[in-house]
């Protein structure tokens, strides 16, 4: 009788779903974070294959016979106006904007959730004093604090990605307190602990996988908002130094110089900041929703 | 009143540590100062020891740290840290000048992103998974992720290019004349106002949504309320709480917001200053300027949760 009902239910379990139907049916439930996915995979990729997209075209390569020649068959989004190809700078460019996004949220992850999750599990002095630091950094808006640091470490790719890295800190490290506080509030935790596991043991087995998510989270806005960063003070001339083909510096100075003549120099690299951090965007809402059902759609 | 005494003492706190902060960061991390301004921006500079030394001196950079720590604080307090490297100007002279620019942009901005982001919002809210509810996700997504800068220089190229329009040259101050000012103005304000309003509108959403399930939006409802009424004197009012919240949140990037405006638009607020300053390696301004932003914006978010005491009193008896 068993033997026969288990054989029922095996005849009558619809087939398990393959991968790629699994793919479609989470994209379905979220278009819009499957946009975002799209955008995100394509930017990845032409950055990666950089050399290949642009069919070996060098970003540096001045032309001065090709200046600010309008979007073409030649050119398909014009030169600037020292004839360097703007398509292949703004391809160039998602690799300095991925660059300073994986490791400015690096920083700030590896920073922040250190000081979350040491401030909320040993409490007293540590917590008191790390949250004084944390109050410290917040007390600055991002940017004027990004700025100051810049004014101090200096101009260049790597200040810039380090400052957007340390101003994003103070965000992590309070997600990943609220977040550690939660789980040492559960009995899993108490339970481990009094079985002897060491301060480290339950950091990194217990409290850390529990808090991946919001972690997660937070760390894809922050992709959006440290590219969004270094585009603004690339374009305040404190950022990637020319003639590094960074989106922010492509926009400062002769862009605006230009402006009226070659308009397409001030909208193509916008759009791809644009695209970017939307695409960011997007993806941490998606993400949220997933990890969190309760605020699914709102 | 406790609450609002505690809220107001705590800040003192936040603001010596936020003025150690800048401090040290100018101080400690960059070496030295007064080596770094010989050399010049360009990095050209080959100072001798001896005119380090002297500059050193005369910064009082060769006196110990919490001396000049203090010696600062005081300036602050006494609205005297000394002049401008560059235009040796009072420090303050100079930043009083260009605050009221950088307050009016960001106040206004705020104002602006309110009534851009609460009807749509509500729109998002009400109209729950129809197109204008897409439309205003994405429109108000669009507002977090385009940069300010670019559309402050997208709106400069279209009203340039198609309406030969440009602003008027010369800063007008608002008091003196306010047309002239308000032509200066209006694009930079809407510029920010955009981006903030995104921020905004997505939470007056996920707020409302979440209070029109509440049962007395759903006795409002059945007393014979029109939808209006229940949506504006029950649900929205009762929804505004976190929205106000998160308006304080996002002062940080109108407030940061407004050095990126005021670059683009060429006014001349303390934004502008500092990014002239940093360039000119103009020390005392950069590190005063820093200091008066956190301060503005400690006070707003200070007004922010004052505001928000007056409007729930349950946390006013916490």
């Amino acid at each position: 009788m068993a033997v026969g009902a288990a054989s029922a239910q095996v005849w009558f379990a619809p087939p398990q779903p393959g991968r790629l139907q699994r793919i479609v049916r989470v994209a379905r439930r979220n278009p819009l974070g499957a946009a975002a996915f799209v955008i995100l995979l394509l930017m990845t990729l032409m950055s990666v294959f950089a050399p290949i997209v642009t069919g070996g075209v060098d970003p540096y390569a001045i032309s001065t016979s090709g200046r600010l020649q309008p979007p073409g068959p030649g050119h398909i989004l014009g030169t600037d106006d020292l004839g360097r190809d703007v398509f292949t700078r703004i391809v160039y460019g998602g690799r300095i904007s991925l660059w300073v996004g994986f490791i400015s949220v690096g920083i700030s992850q590896g920073i922040g959730a250190t000081l979350g999750i040491v401030g909320a599990y040993k409490g007293g002095w540590a917590d008191f004093a790390i949250q004084r630091v944390v109050d410290a950094l917040f007390a600055f808006p991002t940017i004027i604090l990004a700025l100051a640091i810049v004014a101090v470490i200096g101009r260049g790719l790597i200040p810039v990605t380090v400052a957007v890295g340390i101003v994003s800190t103070p965000r992590v490290a309070r997600i990943a307190r609220a977040a550690t506080m939660s789980v040492i509030a559960q009995p899993y935790l108490e339970a481990t602990t009094c079985m002897g596991a060491t301060s480290v043991r339950v950091i990194l087995r217990h409290i850390l996988p529990n808090i991946m998510a919001p972690l997660l989270v937070i760390g894809t806005a922050g992709f959006g908002g440290a590219i969004l960063a270094e585009a603004s003070l690339s374009f305040l001339g404190l950022g990637t130094p020319p003639p590094q083909p960074s989106w922010g510096t492509m926009l400062s100075g002769n862009a605006q110089l230009y402006a009226r003549s070659a308009p397409y120099l001030a909208i193509f690299p916008g759009i791809a900041i644009s695209l970017g951090v939307f695409g960011f965007n997007l993806l941490g809402d998606a993400l949220r929703d997933i990890f969190d059902p309760r605020l699914r759609g709102s | 009143m406790k609450y609002f005494a505690s809220r107001v003492a705590s800040l003192v706190p936040t603001v010596l540590l936020a003025s150690a902060g800048i401090f040290l960061l100018m101080r400690v991390l960059p070496g030295d100062v007064a080596k770094m301004m010989l050399i010049g921006p360009e990095g050209t500079g080959t100072p001798r020891p001896e005119d380090i030394a002297a500059l050193r001196a005369q910064l009082g950079l060769d006196r110990p740290l919490a001396i000049q720590y203090l010696d600062w604080l005081l300036g602050i307090v006494r609205l005297d840290v000394g002049n401008s490297l560059v235009t040796r100007q009072p420090v303050f002279t100079e930043l009083f000048r260009a605050l009221p620019v950088t307050l009016e942009l960001g106040l206004m901005a705020t104002l602006t992103s309110l009534v851009i982001s609460i009807p749509l919002g509500v729109v998002a809210a009400v109209k729950r998974g129809t197109w204008m509810d897409y439309a205003a996700r994405i429109f108000s997504l669009a507002g977090l992720s385009v940069p300010t800068f670019w559309v402050g220089m997208l709106m400069i190229l279209v009203l340039v290019q198609f309406f030969h329009w440009t602003a008027p040259l010369g800063y007008a101050e608002l008091l003196d004349d306010p047309v002239k000012n308000m032509q200066q103005l209006i694009w930079p304000i809407m510029a920010l106002g955009y981006a903030q309003a995104g921020l905004v509108s997505r939470l007056v959403r996920s707020s409302l949504l979440e209070v029109l399930r509440e049962d007395y939006v759903r006795t409002a409802r059945s007393k014979g309320l029109k939808e209006s009424d229940v949506i504006v004197r029950h649900a929205l009012r009762n929804s505004m709480l976190p929205v106000i919240t998160v308006i304080g949140l996002g002062l940080a990037n109108i407030v940061g917001g407004t050095v990126i405006v005021e670059t683009v638009f060429s006014l001349p607020g303390v934004g502008r200053l500092m990014v002239d300053s940093i360039n000119k390696r103009d020390y005392p301004v950069v590190q005063t300027a820093t200091f008066i932003f956190a301060l503005v914006f400690a006070l707003a978010n200070l007004s922010v949760d004052l505001l928000y005491a007056v409007l729930d009193p349950r946390l006013r008896l916490r």
